[in-house]
């Protein structure tokens, strides 16, 4: 018995790595910030930060889904895409209601996170009843479908308001909207979102960050977060215990899908120029790739994952045309590095002897 | 945190069964079940089950491999809808009524698999069986305002206590799955009983553990009934357990109720000691 007791893992104080968490974020910021005010940053990698955080943010919603509740989500980009656009209209007709940019900015997150978790309950309602396999399919769809319907759309905005037509047949024009003087194209159908005004901000982004993680970090030490963990780990036994399974998916998928709608207004408000196919499959893939690579659960690997893989075909540039190439075999070195027993085993060893040495200091100290 | 008062319904005349342990026949028992039946396609796996468990009285569930116990425990929590019968569960029908409603009602209980959340610690276990005991919804955990600190002080204090039944304070920190067997099937129990119930079905409690912790078992089992006033059925194939600790037992063969009555008819009746018991000789 007493044998066995040693060999059980005794789970780390969970408070610890969250407010590490939040420490190596906010460190990260300042460092990073300090290095662009001082002119070391590259143009092309100062362009980078803020759709490094909506990424990040992205991922870790993601994870959410994927790692906390379980369920695996390949449409992750259509919340994004409902984000953005929901959130380019919002801060493109609000530019002379608020004319302080980051005040809209954060008004047209909201709105964005709103249409987002919005459209996480309608395609949560009917998908969440199927399981696995199922339900990847189901999400693939909706992000596909999303992006036709925004390719689509034709939004623009004037004196009297927003004028929205849907471009099904393909024959329409902006100026069919029949928008009055000084009227402006929001959304152009295939075009996308032309001509917005950039007023995304690294700052905005770190906020961002830090408030998803303190939603899902407190969400998932708290009885909600409880509840989504214990249908993942096992859902007959929630079941039996009382828990509401529907209830607790929902609000897991819809406050991940809200997170990802916040997360792409303020990628969308970065671009004067942003089309629909930005947010495809592969996107949904690119973020998942993160969540995986980051330890499913594990939130500050997600950090970790989307910022660097982010930055990787950057710095890969020097290999051109193989550049893509480079990146797979570079994932998947990183996935066999994290999967290795023989790593595994070393690093566990090593986490071993450094908390063993402590706690016979701490001891050493006592007397 | 008391148990919470549940309306007792008026009392209704308890049925024919010879087993209901003295203190409970004037009350009405806590869980009837008349003429239960499940068919699985042209399978009858449980028909004509009767049985009426008093309100402090632990029964015992026994039979062959394959006789359909668990199947009656899946029946009483939901987990299927019987085909045919009436549950009773202090005196209200649970027809239709779902797993989860069934729990909130008063039914818990633990897996002949050991079903528990893995990758969580055992604490964390307990305080997800008082769920719909802790008080605070999502956006008060989210920004962890007064209620949650309140909430969750007490959520702790509750779910230490319980885990002291077994002596488990010391491994709360653990993570549920990396316990030893027998630990790993109390912690299911007291899961089970963080959900307030009023009866506890347990399903192979004992299983793959050795003499002394089953001797063990069958105390702390006396005990949960003893503290918290509640009805325990249970389904063993360890005889000592069941004749030790039940006040009557009920036993199925091929879906059907052999017999009914105390230990000591069930020990001496010829039928269950050809279906199941067998003879000294045969051992």
């Amino acid at each position: 018995m007493k044998k066995n007791m040693g060999r059980l893992g005794r789970l780390k104080k969970t408070t610890k790595v969250d407010f590490a968490t939040y420490l190596g974020v906010t460190a990260a910021f300042i460092v990073v910030s300090m290095l662009r005010d001082q002119g070391v940053l590259t143009r092309s990698l100062t362009g980078m930060l803020v759709p490094i955080c909506c990424y990040i943010v992205m991922a870790v919603s993601l994870n959410l889904t994927v790692g906390i509740l379980g369920e695996l989500s390949l449409g992750h980009a259509g919340f994004m895409s409902v984000g953005a656009f929901t959130g380019v209209i919002t801060a493109m007709s609000l530019q002379s209601a608020i004319p302080f940019a980051p005040v809209r900015l954060a008004v047209a997150m909201i709105v964005g996170a709103l249409f987002a978790g919005v459209a996480g309950l309608i395609v949560g309602v009917p998908v969440l009843r199927l399981r696995g396999d199922y339900l990847a399919i189901v999400t693939l769809a909706f992000g596909e479908i999303i992006k036709e319907l925004i390719n689509c759309l034709l939004v623009g905005y004037d004196a009297k308001g927003l004028h929205i037509a849907f471009n099904i047949s393909g024959s329409l024009t902006i100026d069919d909207l029949n928008m009055a003087e000084g009227g402006i194209a929001i959304i152009k159908g295939a075009q996308g979102a032309t001509g917005t005004t950039t007023i995304a901000s690294f700052g905005a982004g770190f906020v961002l960050i830090m408030l998803s993680l303190v939603i899902i970090l407190n969400l998932v030490r708290s009885r909600s977060g409880r509840a989504i963990m214990a249908l993942r780990d096992n859902r007959i036994a929630a079941e039996s215990v009382g828990i509401n399974i529907t209830k607790y998916k929902l609000m897991a998928f819809i406050t991940s899908a809200a997170l990802a709608g916040a997360a792409g207004a303020l990628y969308g408000l970065n671009y004067s120029n942003l089309a629909a196919s930005k947010f495809d499959f592969n996107t949904s893939i690119l973020v998942l790739v993160y969540v995986v690579l980051g330890g499913l659960g594990n939130i500050w690997g997600s950090i970790i994952a989307a910022a660097v893989l982010y930055i990787l075909p950057e710095a890969l540039r020097e290999f051109s045309d193989y550049r893509m190439l480079v990146y797979a075999i570079v994932l998947i070195l990183v996935m066999l590095a994290t999967n290795n027993p023989t790593i595994k085993g070393l690093f566990a060893r090593l986490r071993e002897k450094l908390t063993r040495g402590r706690k016979a200091e701490a001891k050493g100290g006592g007397r | 945190m008391g148990r919470a008062e549940r309306p007792r319904t008026k009392l209704v005349p308890v049925p024919a069964t010879n087993f209901i342990p003295e203190r409970d026949v004037d009350k009405s028992p806590i869980l009837e079940a008349r003429h239960l039946g499940i068919d699985f396609g042209g399978l009858t796996a449980v028909n004509e089950f009767d049985m009426a468990i008093g309100r402090t009285e632990i029964a015992g569930l026994i039979g062959p491999n394959g006789a359909g116990k668990t199947t009656v425990f899946n029946l009483l929590t939901k987990v299927y809808q019987p085909t045919r019968g009436t549950i009773l569960l202090d005196g209200v029908d649970t027809a239709g009524k779902t797993t989860v409603q069934v729990n909130k009602m008063g039914i818990a209980r633990t897996f002949q698999n050991i079903r528990l959340f893995n990758n969580l610690s055992v604490e964390d276990n307990v305080k997800i069986g008082l769920h719909n005991h802790i008080k605070y919804g999502m956006w008060q955990g989210i920004f962890r305002l007064p209620g949650y600190w309140k909430e969750e002080k007490i959520a702790h204090d509750r779910a230490m206590e319980l885990l002291s039944i077994f002596d488990m304070q010391d491994l709360a920190s653990h993570q549920a799955g990396s316990l030893p067997y027998g630990a790993q099937r109390r912690l299911e129990i007291v899961r089970a009983l963080a959900t307030n119930p009023s009866l506890l079905l347990l399903d192979e409690p004992a299983a793959g553990m050795n003499p002394s912790e089953t001797a063990e078992l069958m105390d702390n089992i006396v005990k949960i009934r003893d503290t918290f006033q509640i009805a325990v059925l249970l389904i063993e194939h360890d005889m000592s357990l069941v004749m030790g600790i039940c006040e009557g037992i009920c036993v199925l063969n091929f879906g059907q109720i052999i017999a009914k009555g105390t230990p000591d008819e069930i020990r001496n009746n010829p039928e269950v000691i050809k279906a199941y018991l067998g003879t000294k000789g045969e051992e």
